[in-house]
């Protein structure tokens, strides 16, 4: 009874596909490339875009892909990866592109310099900070915090289950360089800097230090898409000057502003493609990028169309990075 | 039992002297030779790794032989796994839809399922699969699939044949041991950047990283296969004189064929776990969209693609499962059956109606293209971040609390004997347990394990590494204990508790870390949080199969004189399944382990932070792998000890008998 139940389930559901297939739309392959496209495509080829793990860089990437897709026609490949498998890929000749770079200068050295296989090609226009933050409530009730030299006195405000009898100082991302250990040493601060390993753990942190008042100092940077969110607030430290950070044990400057720039391999810059032109030219403000961030992050479009967005309301400066 | 009970005071007493002389001496000593190494220094053994490794970078190009075949491997991998991908997953060029849509694969998933294993476990991987769509994954999920059968299939390819040969000649097997103990410990950040350099970004990539992980099991459990076909029957075999070849093909094979059986479930699962991991290097599918969210925090999101991983896992696993029941029934009963028949015939028809979905998803767009994506995704990523945010902000200081506590009354006392106590110090302690447990080969083996350990000059990071496995293991048992007698007392609650221990198996780490990290801070005790949600399911489930397998008339015995239901379990219940607590002692701690790199992510620093710096930072690689092979001499260290601590002497004083 139950065999021939489930038989008769089976025809009649069968049946059912078929009728509905009948007078269902078809699966159309010819309409996938459109002529237009295929006739610039021929131009620009393929450009294979690395994409490093962080949102602000997401914003950069989206945008040029869709320029470079809309307006040039290119093919834009990208690949999610990190920092030193991207430089690593002008190398093996799988990317393109890098278009956030900060600093690096040892990988800069091996595929700039050394191997000859990369090429600087000049800043995104974002300048990057890297710094001590905390958050905005800290200063409204402790106003003078901002001073790095008052630190001291709230030391213990900080103190954690990881700190023991001293400040908890959250330091971030592994891949970020840090001197903060010579620092607070240099500085003479009551602080340890316990290594949270991750961006996430970092703006969890700060998240919660915001919304539930709890004290909490740490290392983070801008141009980031929290800072949308909680507007951090920096805490100078004595001003940087160059060479002042040479000894990595006797560093007691600030961090050096970071001008972010865009690298690319050296046959893709030798190209004809007019993608170059576009990626030599490209560049916009903090603000712009914050904004594509946002998009992404927080209003969770997908890359394609915080770019749209954007590219709809800044035709203007799209079209000078095309000329 | 009085034997046991004997042997087990002769160990105690000279691991309770070591205990105290640890205690005492790394008080009176602490603070002097611990070997500290700062954040960013490096040791002249790193800095050595470091050109080691630009060293081999730089033979990708100069050796053509070494290019050639990487090349041909690489292509050969890749060209596998597109092909997969065009048939479920990616459009092949110049087409808009793969091959086969959603329909064509829930048939497909449907007949094969029932034709290995049976009509249930074939429903449930029909609505398991419909699920990736509900929540809004199709795509993601088939690039996923796609890439784990490349890897299970390549690692049965390589794993299963050695597997043979190591079940045949224990020499090989030994020989194999340290390389399989690396494969498998081995942080896998340490060498995502070497393998994307050989075998390029892309697919190939992605699939060997996975490979290295995923052969293992595979070559493990076939060699137990063989090796458990009863000595008997392989005698009688030869005395029957069948050649080497008749015997491993008509005999061992066949008997063998469930437990291999059980090594491709492993070896499935052991694939799926480096799903997320993968994604770092562009592997595509659910881990990319799992790292993604991270990025952003949206733990909505990650969630929900965390869920579809669990679907797949539980899929895959159930319906492995019962293809090795089926393996075994049809070896006791025979075939030839009416019932079998009946099968047959249904089976034949169901291959007609796969072609019909197959041709209808490949023609047609209801078909191809999943309808009302994400109906199911959606919402349910909604309600989890509004669940997490809620916790986050009315449980946050109750969680701060605890975690101080903790930390203060626990983690810092065990943490700061063992990183102050001096390297000697703490070495003895080593080697007196070593003897003790295993003998004099233990011991020699554990002075060259602590030799190699001081040689990365990464002692004091692998302290605080140790402790907090320490602790987090000792969590981690206790739950395998309490959860698991409970588990293997009682049908009902095994039924509910299993697809919750699958979950926090194979739940990717990143979909927890940010709510954790929300309730717990960037802390140690957040790290040991996380290690437990993975170490502990395995636990329980091998406490519960233990204490399940207490003989019925032992138990009779016991009510029948009286005991209460507490006794029954402490006093007859647990000491019987005393071999399953031992095995699930050692198995906790060599996961715990493997989740010492997710703990880095999260503020527990030690070895797992390297890890992490070495795969962002060039300048830190070489620390990194340094770090890695920390791990690595670890765990080893941990798990022959603990796996001489679980086989009681006995045997030695009854002698080997075999």
């Amino acid at each position: 009874m139950t065999q021939r139940l489930r038989m008769g389930v089976i025809l009649t559901a069968a049946t059912a596909l078929l009728l509905t297939a009948c007078s269902s739309a078809k699966v159309d392959n010819a309409a996938s490339t459109t002529p237009a496209t295929t006739a610039s495509t021929a131009a620009c080829g393929t450009l294979n875009l690395a994409v490093n793990p962080w949102v602000g860089y997401e914003a950069n990437a989206a945008v040029v892909k869709y320029v470079a897709e809309k307006q040039l026609g290119c093919t834009v490949v990208t690949k999610n990866i990190s920092e030193q498998v991207a430089w690593q890929g002008f190398a093996t000749g799988e990317i393109d592109a890098i278009v956030e770079n900060w600093g690096h200068e040892d990988l800069a050295k091996k595929y700039i310099t050394d191997q000859k296989v990369a090429v600087d090609f000049g800043s995104t226009g974002n300048e990057g900070i890297i710094g001590w933050y905390v958050a905005p409530w800290m200063v409204e009730k402790y106003p003078d915090i901002t001073d790095w030299k008052n630190l001291n006195k709230y030391a213990s405000l900080f103190k954690t289950s990881e700190s023991g009898n001293l400040g908890a100082f959250l330091d971030g991302d592994p891949a970020y360089v840090t001197n903060d250990e010579a620092l607070m040493k240099n500085l003479k601060l009551n602080f340890k800097v316990i290594y949270t390993g991750s961006e996430a753990a970092l703006i969890t942190a700060f998240r919660n230090s915001e919304a539930q008042k709890k004290p909490v100092i740490g290392y983070f940077y801008e141009p980031q898409w929290f800072l949308a969110e909680v507007p951090l607030v920096h805490i100078p430290l004595p001003t940087y000057t160059a060479g002042c950070d040479a000894d990595p044990a006797k560093v007691a400057c600030d961090y050096p502003p970071y001008h972010l720039n865009k690298i690319v391999s050296k046959t893709f810059a030798d190209s004809a493609s007019p993608a170059v032109t576009l990626l030599k030219n490209f560049s916009w403000t903090n603000e712009d990028q914050n904004l594509v961030a946002k998009y992404i992050a927080q209003d969770k479009l997908t890359d394609e169309q915080a770019a749209a967005k954007w590219v709809a309301a800044n035709q203007a400066k799209v079209d000078a990075w095309l000329k | 039992m009085e034997l046991l009970r004997r042997i087990r005071d002769r160990r105690s007493i000279p691991l309770a002297t070591t205990l105290v002389v640890f205690v005492v001496l790394s008080s009176v000593l602490g603070g002097r030779w611990n070997f500290p190494l700062d954040r960013s220094s490096l040791t002249g053994f790193h800095t050595w790794l470091n050109q080691v490794g630009d060293a081999i970078d730089a033979a990708r190009n100069a050796n053509p032989l070494m290019m050639y075949t990487v090349d041909a491997i690489r292509s050969s991998i890749d060209w596998f796994v597109t092909l997969l991908q065009n048939i479920m997953s990616q459009p092949p060029a110049g087409s808009s839809f793969p091959y086969i849509g959603w329909l064509g694969i829930l048939a497909i998933v449907g007949w094969v399922v029932y034709a290995t294993a049976n009509w249930r476990v074939a429903l449930l991987s029909v609505i398991g699969f419909y699920a990736f769509g509900a929540l809004g994954f199709w795509t993601a999920s088939m690039d996923t699939l796609a890439l784990v059968i490349a890897s299970v299939i390549i690692a049965l390819i390589v794993g299963i044949p050695m597997g043979i040969l190591a079940g045949i000649f224990p020499k090989f097997e030994s020989f194999m041991t340290p390389f399989l103990d690396f494969a498998q410990v081995m942080p896998t950040f340490v060498y995502l950047t070497p393998v994307a350099l050989f075998f390029l970004i892309g697919p190939a990539s992605a699939t060997i990283v996975t490979l290295i992980y995923a052969i293992p099991p595979a070559l493990r459990i076939t060699a137990v296969a063989i090796r458990e076909v009863p000595v008997v029957v392989v005698e009688a075999g030869t005395s029957l004189g069948t050649t080497r070849w008749q015997l491993l093909r008509k005999v061992q094979l066949p008997l063998a064929k469930r437990t291999i059986v059980v090594g491709i479930n492993q070896t499935i699962m052991a694939a799926l776990s480096m799903v997320t991991i993968a994604a770092l290097i562009d592997a595509p599918g659910l881990g990319q969209v799992v790292i993604k969210a991270l990025q952003k925090l949206d733990v909505g999101t990650s969630f929900q693609a965390g869920l579809a991983i669990v679907v797949m896992a539980v899929v895959l696993d159930r319906s492995t499962t019962a293809a090795a029941a089926k393996v075994k029934r049809d070896a006791e009963h025979g075939r030839g059956t009416r019932h079998a028949t009946r099968r047959r015939i249904g089976l034949s028809i169901g291959f007609v109606g796969v072609l019909v979905a197959v041709y209808l998803s490949h023609t047609f767009l209801f078909a191809a293209q999943f309808q009302n994506e994400g109906f199911l995704g959606t919402p349910i990523a909604r309600y989890t971040q509004s669940a997490t945010d809620w916790v986050q902000l009315n449980w946050g200081s109750a969680t701060a609390w605890y975690t101080d506590w903790v930390s203060n009354w626990f983690l810092n006392p065990l943490q700061n004997s063992l990183v102050d106590a001096p390297w000697f110090v703490t070495a003895f302690a080593v080697l007196v347990m070593a003897y003790v447990f295993g003998g004099r080969r233990l011991a020699v083996t554990a002075v060259f394990l602590i030799a190699m350990l001081i040689g990365t000059g990464l002692w004091s990071d692998a302290m605080v590494t140790l402790s907090a496995t320490f602790f987090a293991a000792a969590i981690t048992i206790v739950f395998g204990i309490v959860f698991g007698a409970w588990m293997g007392r009682n049908r009902k609650v095994d039924r509910v508790m299993r697809p919750i221990l699958d979950a926090g198996q194979v739940l990717p780490a990143f979909v927890y870390l940010v709510p954790f990290l929300g309730l717990f801070g960037a802390t140690r005790f957040t790290a040991i949080l996380a290690a437990v949600v993975y170490a502990a399911p395995a636990s329980i489930k091998l406490v519960a199969d233990g204490v399940r397998g207490v003989p019925e008339t032992i138990k009779e015995a016991a009510i029948a004189a009286g005991s209460s239901t507490w006794q029954l379990i402490t006093k007859v219940e647990l000491p019987s399944a005393r071999r399953a607590i031992a095995l699930a002692t050692n198995q906790g701690l060599i996961y715990v382990l493997a989740m010492v790199v997710v703990g880095g992510l999260v503020g527990a620093g030690g070895l797992g932070y390297l890890v992490v710096a070495g795969f962002a930072q060039s300048s830190l690689r070489g620390k990194g792998l340094a770090a890695g092979l920390a791990i690595v001499v670890l765990g080893i260290l941990i798990d022959r000890i603990t796996q001489a601590a679980s086989q009681p002497r006995v045997r030695e004083a009854i002698g080997n008998n075999h």
